[in-house]
């Protein structure tokens, strides 16, 4: 029982250390915020990998995304609600909910453990002291483009994602539903919202920095050799995929 | 010149550093030995503000490091070149790009120019023609070189090495301890040495320090380290297993057998 009061009272101690340092790491990330674009080839070269090359993957999940959304949601409406409210259904979901947090979770292990992978092999080969020892901060050279880059690509990634899922929810209700193109698009003009819209970017421009964030702090706290950097991808992606679930609710909360 | 004055470093509950003071006069080579964790590359880092002490003070040219603000430390640095254990080069540039970057971050030099320096760095560590390839092209001891000529390129006026010869062949070894003391004649610098390797030691060194048990328990010349009857020091230079330094016990008992009779 004392031993599991005093680990109970170490982890809690551990959980703040670690949510400090994390807020710490933002804190010095979102100081290089103007330095960042001058350093805009660092900005440009993780924006291609963080954006473009996520591209294909991201559209794939947008593709099967939308087609199971239209598929489920047919099953679970029909004989409810008229047909009609099919296509708005499967648009609404999709935007608000699917396109984001889909997304985001497979960039959390794409892109974030991508991440932690490579700053925690240039922290246990000292890349990191070698690049501070030739004067230049580790966290302006590579977390704020990393940051930055994914802040920025996110919600684009999500549009592709979003305009993608809604292509395959169609293909899906046009060819195995049997369910006409204008019908499938008849009631998404009545409640076409643009807040929606803008609510799902900023939940994806959210779950962007947390990837990052977390990817890039995971890195920098790697030790341990080539098992640690196998741990540090793990947790990058497991701490980042939490987060995004707990900041979604948080975020509807507040959006809407 | 730099002033090492009672600097201590726990990490966690385990002292490493438990009271160095050491000073390194400009233009000097040092050449600090000690058993391997012993705290001589902890003692090297804290030179340029990787590790912060939890005690003491770290003078260098009259600035103490250990008090600087952010923007201070690494302008400071500026003053440095390290040539890591591992070599450290950054897998994902390019020779030329690894030795151009420090230029890049902190110079308007055209690329031109950095182009021409970066050739001048690798013609004196012997690797001409080497700017295109990339880290995992390279062998130990082209790394190491290409490490130095990193350490160089802006002209420091410290070099700092950690273990420069470690996991070399001798020749090779030999090579680089060439270069070490040529590079300190050509450039003028002063050269901080971080190893184990007495050879190397003996070679490139004006002055050997030991660090034992987180303290400088030696100071001399190559010629008087070779004539102590400190038993310490004997034992370290020698290479025995036997004497007043203990193996340390991994997991157990100590390893050192025990004669009976």
């Amino acid at each position: 029982m004392r031993h599991a009061i005093s680990k109970l009272g170490k982890d809690t101690i551990t959980f703040f250390e670690e949510a400090g340092a994390i807020f710490m790491l933002l804190g010095k990330i979102l100081s290089y915020s103007g330095r960042v674009f001058k350093d805009w080839h660092l900005l440009l070269q993780q924006m291609m990998t963080i954006g473009f090359r996520s591209l294909p993957i991201v559209m794939m999940i947008g593709l099967f995304t939308g087609a199971v959304s239209a598929w489920q949601t047919n099953y679970q409406i029909s004989g409810y609600v008229p047909i009609r409210y099919l296509g708005l259904a499967t648009y609404k979901a999709v935007i608000i909910e699917l396109g984001p947090v889909l997304t985001a979770i497979i960039l959390a292990g794409r892109v974030g453990a991508s991440i932690a992978a490579e700053l925690g092999t240039m922290k246990v080969t000292e890349q990191i002291d070698a690049l501070e020892s030739l004067a230049i901060n580790a966290v302006r050279y590579l977390a704020a483009p990393r940051f930055f880059a994914a802040v920025i690509m996110m919600p684009i990634l999500v549009v592709f994602a979003d305009f993608i899922a809604i292509s395959g929810a169609w293909f899906v209700a046009v060819v195995f539903l049997d369910i006409p193109t204008k019908i499938f698009f008849s009631e998404i003009p009545q409640f076409f919202i643009v807040y929606d819209i803008f609510a799902g970017l900023f939940k994806a421009l959210f779950f962007g920095g947390i990837i990052s964030l977390i990817g890039c702090y995971v890195g920098f706290s790697t030790t341990g050799g080539a098992e640690g950097v196998g741990k540090s991808t793990i947790r990058s992606f497991v701490l980042s995929a939490i987060l995004i679930l707990i900041f979604d609710y948080l975020l509807a909360i507040i959006l809407f | 010149m730099i002033e090492i004055k009672g600097v201590t470093k726990s990490f966690g509950e385990k002292p490493v550093l438990r009271g160095v003071d050491l000073t390194i006069n400009t233009g000097e080579s040092i050449v600090i030995i000690g058993r391997s964790g012993c705290g001589k590359s902890v003692l090297l880092k804290h030179l340029i503000g990787l590790i912060q002490p939890d005690t003491g003070n770290i003078i260098i040219d009259g600035e103490d490091i250990t008090q600087m603000k952010e923007a201070d430390l690494y302008r400071m640095r500026r003053n440095f070149g390290v040539l890591f254990q591992s070599s450290a080069l950054f897998d994902s540039m390019t020779v030329r790009d690894n030795i151009a970057l420090e230029l890049e971050e902190h110079t308007d030099k055209p690329i031109e120019e950095i182009d021409q320096i970066v050739a001048e760095r690798l013609r004196m560590v012997g690797l001409p023609d080497t700017e295109a390839l990339k880290p995992a092209e390279l062998s130990g001891g082209m790394k190491k070189r290409v490490g130095l000529a990193r350490a160089i390129a802006f002209s420091p006026s410290y070099v700092l090495y950690d273990e420069p010869t470690t996991g070399l062949d001798p020749i090779m070894a030999d090579i680089i301890n060439e270069l070490i003391v040529n590079l300190k004649e050509k450039l003028d610098v002063t050269s901080i040495i971080v190893t184990h390797d007495m050879v190397s030691a003996y070679k490139i060194a004006d002055r050997i320090v030991m660090l034992h048990r987180g303290v400088i328990m030696y100071d001399g010349t190559p010629d008087e380290i070779r004539s102590t009857d400190n038993e310490v020091v004997r034992q370290f230079i020698e290479g025995q297993a036997d004497g007043p330094i203990k193996p340390v016990p991994v997991g157990g008992p100590s390893l050192r057998y025990h004669r009976s009779g």
